[in-house]
């Protein structure tokens, strides 16, 4: 499926940029174009490493291997040219950016993904932001508010499918987007991702969950098992349920990490 | 003096002459402090008697007070006082050519979008400024209601009364060494009065006021406010105001009577050769309402703490500032709010901001005095450090002599992290406008009480000063 393919991993291997220890130990994977994939694996196993690694945090250090983004090499990019480029990251932990309106970060966001040179319309983006966010069942006077600052964990969330709503990335890698959430919010933040894959069926999603309970609102074509930094096993949404039933146990080549599940 | 040998001492009779020659010297005070320079200001403003014998005694008194030993570092100060002129009449600031004006300081007003007209002024290179008729109309309304708004030289020919009731209480010249400095050399600066329950809509701005002395270094401005009346007061601009001197010594006089309200609004950029020891302060009477809202960018040292003196019972004082210290320079700035009536209350809140080799020190003094019974005070500062070399420090000073009084202080002191910069990176915005995003938000809770215009122009100019700040 190359042709159709917005993101291939061979061997990746990572590790914390200042440390010896390696996270990632050799990560294959390939996602093709509105596909959702899940990874899914107990603590520690380098899910979240992943992640970052794709989005281009300066904190990992990749020591092997290859990433492909719309066959070009993704790992040359920074993190910004990465997400001008189509790569969305959902941060398992949203960062507070105190006095900065939702308003304002989304228009210099979205301005930045603009063909060089063009100057984002205010009014159009007005006009965008209050489509995108009546589409998510936003409240307008939510875009007022400042950056995650003294946000609950669920507005955390949604602030971040917001978010994803107006740059329209390519591929979103979503980490953990549902920890630390109830029931009902998880399922608003569920609506808001598959809404915004009914939009676009051509955007691919990577969804990093501890639990099989987020893939039962957004359902997976093949979910992965990720342990001790490298995949070890891929299926269809069948095997999310088999470590509903199992845990993680089984999979651990070490046999002593701990059951999240 | 015999007038006639004062006008050649002057050397006013060389002056038509420059209007043929501009090579020709004009006339300039001697460098350093003297009796004479003293003498020679006053006598070509034409000044009364008591002014001048007030210039001389607070002249005794600047020389006999030592050096600061706390704040910023002074030790080179000395020299650079022997090496300035302090008085240039200000005829020659303005014959200064547009050509003599550093690039540095013509691309930033580029830069900040100024207009032609205004950045000579901002320069000090013009003399006319193109709103004039816009001030012009103002001024009518004004004066239609009795609001007085002239220079500090026209202020004590045309209102002498009223000038020397209010003219130096409120700093005395002995309060400190630079504030006896500037009672003794002060020249150019404004001269305010809103009379009795006037209100005021559109802020009072300097700049209005062409044509005339502008703020020099050793501006004087003294603002009475009378009982009701409401008013706001803008002085200065973020554009870097260039001159060539190296030093700036204003003082700053407030009278806010009962009931009134009143804000005093300053943003300066000083060029980062400059000693900026500035005097601010202000009595703030019953049921009455002081702000102060102070932007310090710039400057070698700028040493400045605007003040409230609570005098009147349920007086209001609220001090808030930013600062922004760039490399090599030092902010040593904040706020002293003094209650000495009872049910007055005060804020300050203090945002500094240190990059590179730069440092900002918040130092503040909350005093309730006795008899204040039932003061509250509130004092907040936050400093936001940009790199690993970049360094504050925190001096609050609260005495309280009432056990009834409710003070409380909050400081913080942040770093930009990684984090924050990697989640703006990973929504495609690139590391200056991320600092630049982050930094305006630090000061947000600031900015947004400045006219929309100011705080524009100060999020511009701090756009620029992030420019290449991460390696």
């Amino acid at each position: 499926m190359s042709d159709a393919s917005i993101l291939k991993i061979e061997g990746l291997e990572a590790k914390v940029a200042d440390e010896d220890l390696p996270i990632l130990t050799g990560v294959d994977l390939e996602i093709g174009k509105g596909e959702i994939h899940a990874i899914m694996g107990p603590n520690g196993s380098g899910k979240s490493t992943l992640a970052k690694v794709l989005a281009g945090h300066p904190g990992y250090e990749v020591t092997s291997g290859s990433v492909l983004f719309q066959g070009s090499n993704l790992l040359e990019l920074e993190a910004d040219e990465r997400s001008q480029a189509g790569i969305f990251l959902a941060f398992q932990y949203p960062v507070e950016i105190p006095g900065v309106s939702i308003a304002n970060f989304l228009r210099t966001a979205v301005q930045a993904h603009q063909a060089d040179g063009e100057e984002l319309d205010i009014f159009e983006f007005s006009d965008i932001l209050t489509e995108r966010m009546e589409l998510l069942e936003m409240d307008v006077t939510f875009a007022e508010r400042h950056v995650n600052d003294g946000f609950s964990g669920g507005e955390k969330k949604r602030n971040e499918i917001l978010q994803m709503a107006m740059l329209k990335p390519k591929l979103a890698v979503m980490d953990e987007t549902d920890s630390g959430l109830d029931i009902d919010a998880l399922k608003v933040v569920a609506s808001g991702v598959n809404t915004l894959t009914e939009e676009d069926p051509e955007m691919s999603i990577l969804l990093i969950t501890h639990y099989q309970r987020l893939l039962d609102y957004i359902e997976p074509d093949r979910v992965h098992v990720m342990v001790d930094g490298r995949i070890v096993r891929s299926g269809g949404p069948e095997v999310a349920h088999q470590l509903e039933a199992e845990g993680y146990r089984g999979w651990s080549e070490a046999n002593s990490i701990a059951d999240g599940v | 003096m015999p007038q006639n040998e004062t006008i050649q001492d002057l050397g006013l009779d060389e002056y038509k002459y420059d209007f043929v020659s501009e090579t020709e010297p004009v006339f300039r005070a001697e460098k350093g402090l003297s009796e004479e320079v003293v003498r020679q200001i006053s006598a070509h403003k034409e000044e009364p008697e008591w002014m001048l014998e007030y210039r001389l005694k607070a002249l005794d008194v600047y020389n006999s007070k030592p050096m600061p030993k706390w704040g910023g570092d002074l030790s080179s100060l000395e020299a650079v006082l022997d090496e300035i002129y302090f008085y240039v009449r200000p005829q020659e600031q303005m014959e200064r050519s547009w050509d003599d004006v550093p690039d540095e300081i013509k691309n930033t007003f580029e830069k900040l979008g100024i207009p032609e007209a205004e950045r000579k002024i901002l320069a000090g290179v013009g003399a006319q400024y193109e709103s004039e008729m816009v001030y012009h109309s103002l001024r009518e309304e004004w004066a239609a209601q009795g609001v007085i708004f002239d220079s500090i030289e026209d202020g004590l020919k045309n209102h002498p009364e009223l000038f020397r009731e209010h003219f130096g209480t409120i700093i005395p010249m002995h309060d400190n060494k630079f504030a006896a400095m500037n009672a003794a050399v002060w020249s150019g600066g404004s001269f305010v009065y809103i009379p009795k329950g006037v209100s005021l809509d559109t802020p009072l701005q300097a700049y209005f006021r062409v044509n005339q002395e502008r703020m020099g270094q050793f501006e004087r401005t003294l603002i009475i406010i009378d009982e009701g009346a409401q008013a706001h007061y803008i002085e200065g601009c973020t554009a870097p105001v260039y001159t060539t001197e190296s030093f700036h010594s204003g003082v700053i006089e407030i009278v806010v009577k009962k009931n009134a309200r009143f804000r005093y609004t300053t943003i300066q950029n000083w060029s980062n050769n400059m000693y900026n020891l500035v005097t601010q302060r202000s009595m703030v009477h019953e049921n009455a309402t002081m702000e102060w809202l102070d932007g310090n960018l710039g400057s070698k040292l700028t040493m400045k703490y605007p003040s409230c003196y609570l005098i009147g019972e349920g007086a209001h004082g609220e001090i808030m500032s930013i600062a922004y210290a760039g490399d090599g320079q030092h902010q040593d700035t904040g706020g002293k709010v003094v209650h000495v009536a009872p049910h007055t209350t005060s804020s300050i809140t203090s945002k500094s901001i240190s990059k590179g080799t730069g440092r900002s020190t918040y130092r503040g003094l909350c005093k309730v005095h006795k008899g204040a019974r039932h003061a509250r005070s509130n004092v907040e500062c936050d400093a936001l450090l940009i790199n690993d070399t970049s360094r504050t420090d925190t001096y609050p000073y609260i005495e309280i002599e009432e056990n009834d009084a409710s003070v409380g202080h909050e400081a913080s002191v942040s770093k930009i992290g990684e984090e924050q910069l990697f989640y703006l990176a990973s929504r495609g915005i690139a590391k200056d406008e991320a600092m630049a995003m982050i930094v305006r938000g630090f000061i947000e809770p600031i900015a947004k009480q400045l006219p929309l215009e100011y705080a524009v122009e100060l999020n511009r100019l701090i756009e620029m000063e992030m420019e290449g700040s991460v390696g």
